[in-house]
């Protein structure tokens, strides 16, 4: 029987990335992608405690169907900056500017990306959008919803410019992510590592970075024209000066649509990661899940007029766009049977990640499949704009890319801290976050069902039974996180050192040290064993966490 | 079946014809939905059961997928999502061919009221009343931004817009107060736009109809609104031709468009004519027609295509005889000619 | 003469080489959508209005337009002879060169002032406003007037960016910094000067000629 040789991640002699430089400048302006890594992550995830916190407030809000604790405006414009935030600076960077970024060069043999100084920009371009979004806050926000449908948002008498500018500029952050991502997986891939080799993490950065990068422009130039149109009544997209309001719609949704699939598609190739690391088995079907990801990021993008069934279209343009939202839809039920199926046969070990991951697969398959119910036309027309929309995109959204970033926060904590969390509390979390998710958002579908429409401040008496348990069930899932928080803070500085490889996993990252050293690798990385072989033993020695 | 499914998913009873068809395609799409989460469910935990860690084993076969067995999940998939998708297109296709013999409604949408204009000269606000049994065709346009009218127990819904007229039919099986729901954002009073549609047994609509029909029909007040416009500067109701079409035998025929096009000379088309006159010209005469937009209140526009209605089998009165209008040919001039151009 | 010395995250020159290249031409790509959704909504107005589009484009300034055309197309022949200057280590020659296609870039800027100055004479601005959209009313005229000067505005920025990149590219020249193993960063530089250029070639036909 054949022993694979030492992998290199044994305790390097040099310092980890973390403990190289110290002062705050050192962080601040770093090149080191880890480092980025690490500001992004926080920077996102203060964005997820804000937009978290005006979710919370809309749902005490709606504890009653009358007014409750706050005015209507207040209300609309809450929703619309828990929409804002929640998309632009949480979502859309959260796993590939702070996974991504960590782990990308890491995964491909590589010491860095191919623009370091491009990716510290990257970062303050970033903060200084969510800036711009914070200032527009201050001077009273806005209330348009996150989809600024014009003629409204031309004419709401509200803080439009300045949010449509944060967005632009957190826009801009974007693309040039997307660009260097793109570049560095072609040209920095150690010697030997072909494309068909590569982690399915990595294939996953890569097909978002593509989306980022077409996709976001149009997005740019929808927003440029509303805050021309908003400022100085050039009337592009306003009727009453001989715009076309739907045109907006159309451009708006030929991003938005694509920036979904911005969304999911790392939350994805996290889960690809944790199913082959914890059941140490290789992926059903790589290349399954590889043309997976390259056909959600082609075919995403001519599915946008699906959310504007009832906007005025013709039935030919609804069909089409019908069609090709099946189409798209496959491709994710392709991964979801590959990754059972990667289960068979494994050696499952179960822990947090891998919880998380099947609180994913759950939440994904009903958010996939609602949004396939949506995809149907005849059966859009009910649920459009109602709560049935918005439970299917918080179940994809939450239930899918938040989970995922959980999961992904779980499983690679050792390696980026080099410590471990205690596993009770994190099954705890586990349990309270997926229980509460539920709560919160199955109510939702039976709303929307009814009838409910979504952006409305009060409702009719007779959903408020549903409403109650939406908001005790938004509760528990607030909980869940900040024990969530609580108790990774707690191993931050008390839990036990990991290994380089706690969780026995064959792929790249897990053959340096737990955290790395700053150039990622002390000495030549050990690629020659695939990231996804779990037929050659290793040394006992590194088989335990 | 239906009845228990809407009872448990929280379905409003349905109301209309499109109700049935689709709820029972919501019911087949729920139910594998859930039929398939199930067994995947069951398969994952089996999996983790069935190859939990052993201690001291740490590596695991390759199993690489079976090319058929990929092959027949994903066409099976694609099959039953092209399954609903038919279904689901063909009655959004129904849903969007407004049947012969439907009753016409207008309506306006505006920051936060609907307004209902019925054929026979009443007005409603807020509360629409119409007969059971009988197709209702909704001719709405927008005063401000965009609104959308939903009725749940209809399963319909179509945005207003602002500058345009959209369309919207159903057929009410069953007499009841239904809600009528704004779903799309508007403002400050979104939540608050509501109404509600009545839906009256035969002969209760009858009397709706007599004791609501007011002193003019709506034709007449269409009459008055297009002399009030001075709309008879440019087009006659005896048929002869002038600086405009003639409105006589106009609605419903099929005009010919100075692009070629051929289109019917509907309502939609007729309120796009006032309030975007150059979007479709009818060949043979000059885009000199000025937008009404704004200066046409739209229970105004709505009479005046009633009155156009009225004149659909003739000539209402007899008039004067015009003279000859030399209709200026359609060359790519900048320069529009003719003193009635703005 | 110095090596040249690449960057600490790439392994060689040549590898620097190939991913800025590789990372001009993804970034074009996103120009290039921007641009799209502008060109998608000429389209859509010119659908809906095709009349007022016609008369829009009959009022245009053709001479400045045209004018505007040779300038671009000259100077973007300029910039493709300074890169091969620069390949062939004729600093001089590339410096020249790129001192031109600078100088006919500035002149498009100027004579595109000169063109919204005119139009600005004739009472035309963005948005409708403007005396003359009293005595032209077709409907549609003003969307394709705000459309012009919303396209023609974002490409004169792209150009400032673009002569501000060749710019310093020449200023490294000058002072020796970039010599022909570091031609590459001169190539991205007249790709995005190129990129400049395709969007004009296609935004004159709609705008001037159409």
């Amino acid at each position: 029987m054949t022993v694979a040789s030492e992998p290199s991640f044994l305790p390097a002699a040099e310092p980890s990335f973390a403990r190289a430089h110290t002062s705050i400048r050192s962080w601040l302006l770093s090149t080191d992608h880890k480092r980025i890594g690490v500001l992004y992550f926080f920077a996102t995830t203060l964005s997820l405690a804000l937009g978290g916190v005006f979710a919370l407030l809309l749902r005490i809000e709606h504890l009653t169907p009358g007014p409750t604790v706050m005015s209507a405006m207040t209300y609309n414009r809450l929703f619309t900056l828990h929409g804002v935030t929640m998309v632009w600076l949480f979502m859309i960077p959260s796993i590939p500017a702070t996974f991504g970024n960590f782990l990308l060069p890491i995964q491909i043999g590589a010491s860095e990306v191919a623009f370091p100084r491009l990716n510290l920009l990257s970062f303050w371009i970033y903060v200084l959008g969510a800036a711009f979004v914070l200032l527009a806050m201050w001077l009273g926000a806005l209330d348009t919803g996150w989809t600024f449908y014009t003629p409204y948002s031309v004419h709401s008498p509200s803080a439009v410019v300045p949010t449509l500018i944060g967005i632009f500029i957190v826009g801009w952050s974007t693309i040039l992510t997307g660009v260097n991502f793109i570049v560095t997986v072609h040209t920095m891939r150690a010697r030997g590592l072909g494309w068909m080799r590569l982690p399915l993490f990595t294939w996953a950065i890569y097909g978002t970075s593509i989306i980022q990068v077409l996709a976001t422009p149009v997005l740019g130039l929808s927003l440029l024209i509303v805050s021309l149109d908003h400022a100085f009544a050039w009337g592009l997209f306003d009727p009453a000066r001989g715009g076309d309001p739907v045109l907006y719609q159309h451009l708006f949704w030929f991003y938005s649509h694509p920036a979904v699939y911005i969304m999911i598609l790392p939350a994805m190739g996290v889960v690809s990661e944790v199913i082959s690391t914890f059941s140490h088995k290789n992926p059903y079907s790589y290349k399954a899940i590889v043309y997976s990801t390259l056909g959600i990021a082609f075919v995403g993008f001519l599915t946008w007029g699906h959310h504007m069934f009832v906007a005025g279209m013709s039935v030919f343009d609804a069909g089409a766009f019908g069609a090709l939202s099946m189409l798209v839809a496959i491709f994710s039920a392709v991964k979801v049977f590959t990754w059972v199926s990667t289960l068979s046969k494994g050696s499952i070990v179960l822990a947090t990640p891998l919880w998380y991951v099947f609180g994913f697969l759950i939440l994904f398959m009903f958010g996939g499949m609602t949004g396939v119910a949506v995809a149907t036309m005849s059966l859009d027309v009910h649920w459009h704009d109602t709560y049935f929309v918005v439970a299917h995109f918080h179940f994809v959204m939450v239930g899918g890319t938040l989970t995922a970033w959980l999961a992904a926060l779980h499983y690679w904590f050792p390696k980026v801290t080099g410590r471990l969390y205690s596993e009770r509390w994190g099954l705890l979390g586990f349990a309270l976050v997926f229980s509460g998710f539920f709560g919160t958002f199955v109510p939702q579908f039976l709303l929307g069902n009814a009838g409910m429409p979504r952006r409305y401040y009060e409702y009719p008496e007779r959903f408020q039974l549903l409403h109650v348990a939406s908001t005790l069930g938004s509760w528990v899932l607030a909980a869940g996180l900040l024990l969530t928080v609580g108790y990774l803070g707690h191993a931050l500085w008390f839990g036990r050192r990991a290994s380089g490889n706690p969780w026995a996993s064959r792929c790249f990252e897990w053959r340096t040290s737990s955290p790395p050293p700053e150039k990622n690798f002390s000495a030549q990385p050990e690629l020659g064993l695939d990231a996804y072989d779990y037929t050659t033993p290793w040394p006992a020695s590194e088989e335990r966490a | 079946m239906l009845r228990w499914f809407r009872m448990l998913f929280r379905l409003p009873p349905g109301a209309s014809s499109f109700a049935d068809g689709v709820d029972t395609l919501h019911l087949f799409l729920i139910g594998s939905t859930l039929l398939g989460v199930l067994l995947l469910s069951l398969l994952t935990t089996y999996f983790v059961l069935r190859y939990r860690e052993r201690s001291g084993v740490r590596t695991t076969p390759v199993v690489l997928a079976s090319g058929t067995g990929e092959l027949l999940l994903v066409v099976g998939t694609l099959s039953l999502f092209v399954l609903w998708w038919v279904i689901g297109y063909r009655q959004y296709l129904s849903m969007r061919r407004r049947p012969a013999g439907a009753i016409t409604v207008y309506v306006v949408a505006k920051q936060w009221m609907w307004k209902f204009s019925h054929e026979n000269g009443a007005l409603e606000n807020n509360v629409l009343t119409i007969p059971v049994g009988r197709p209702v065709e909704l001719l709405m346009t927008s005063r401000d931004v965009i609104h959308s009218f939903f009725l749940p127990a209809m399963r319909v819904k179509q945005d207003v817009l602002p500058g345009r007229f959209t369309t919207l039919w159903f057929k009410p099986t069953a007499p009841g107060r239904y809600s009528l729901f704004c779903a799309e954002y508007c403002g400050i009073s979104h939540s608050a736009m509501l109404g509600e549609v009545r839906v009256l047994g035969a002969e209760e609509y009858q009397r709706f109809l007599a004791d609501s029909s007011g002193a003019h029909s709506l034709a007449e007040i269409g009459r008055e609104a297009a002399l009030k416009h001075a709309c008879f500067s440019c087009h006659t109701v005896d048929g002869q031709r002038h600086i405009g079409p003639s409105w006589s035998r106009l609605y419903g025929s099929v005009v010919t468009l100075s692009n070629g096009e051929q289109v019917s000379a509907d309502a939609a088309y007729l309120t796009e004519s006032m309030m975007d006159p150059a979007a479709r010209v009818v060949a043979g005469y000059a885009p000199v027609m000025p937008t009404y937009f704004g200066s046409l209140d739209s229970s105004e526009a709505a009479a005046i295509v009633a009155y156009i209605r009225s004149l659909e089998q003739g000539p209402s009165s007899p008039s004067v005889r015009l003279p000859e209008v030399v209709v200026p040919p359609l060359v790519a001039s900048s320069e529009p000619k003719g003193d009635l151009h703005p | 003469m110095n090596s040249v010395r690449h960057a600490a995250q790439f392994q060689s020159l040549a590898q620097q080489d190939h991913a800025t290249r590789l990372g001009m031409w993804v970034f074009l790509g996103s120009e290039l959508l921007l641009f799209a959704g502008l060109f998608a909504l000429y389209a859509a107005g010119r659908v809906a209005h095709p009349a007022a589009f016609h008369e829009g484009v009959a009022h245009a300034e053709k001479s400045i337009g045209s004018l505007n055309t040779a300038v671009l197309l000259t100077s973007s022949t300029t910039v493709a002879l300074a890169v091969e200057s620069l390949r062939r280590e004729r600093r001089a020659a590339a410096v020249t060169l790129l001192s031109i296609t600078i100088a006919l870039g500035a002149a498009f800027f100027c004579l595109k002032l000169a063109e919204y100055g005119a139009h600005f004479r004739a009472g035309i601005y963005p948005g409708g406003a403007g005396s003359f959209f009293v005595s032209h009313g077709t409907p549609g005229l003003p969307l394709f007037w705000t459309l012009y000067f919303v396209t023609t505005g974002l490409h004169a920025v792209h150009v400032c960016v673009g002569l501000g990149v060749l710019g310093l590219s020449a200023q490294a020249i000058a002072r020796g910094k970039m010599g022909g193993e570091r031609a590459y960063v001169l190539e991205n530089a007249a790709l995005y000067w190129h990129l400049v250029d395709l969007i004009w070639i296609f935004l004159w036909p709609l705008y001037y000629l159409a």
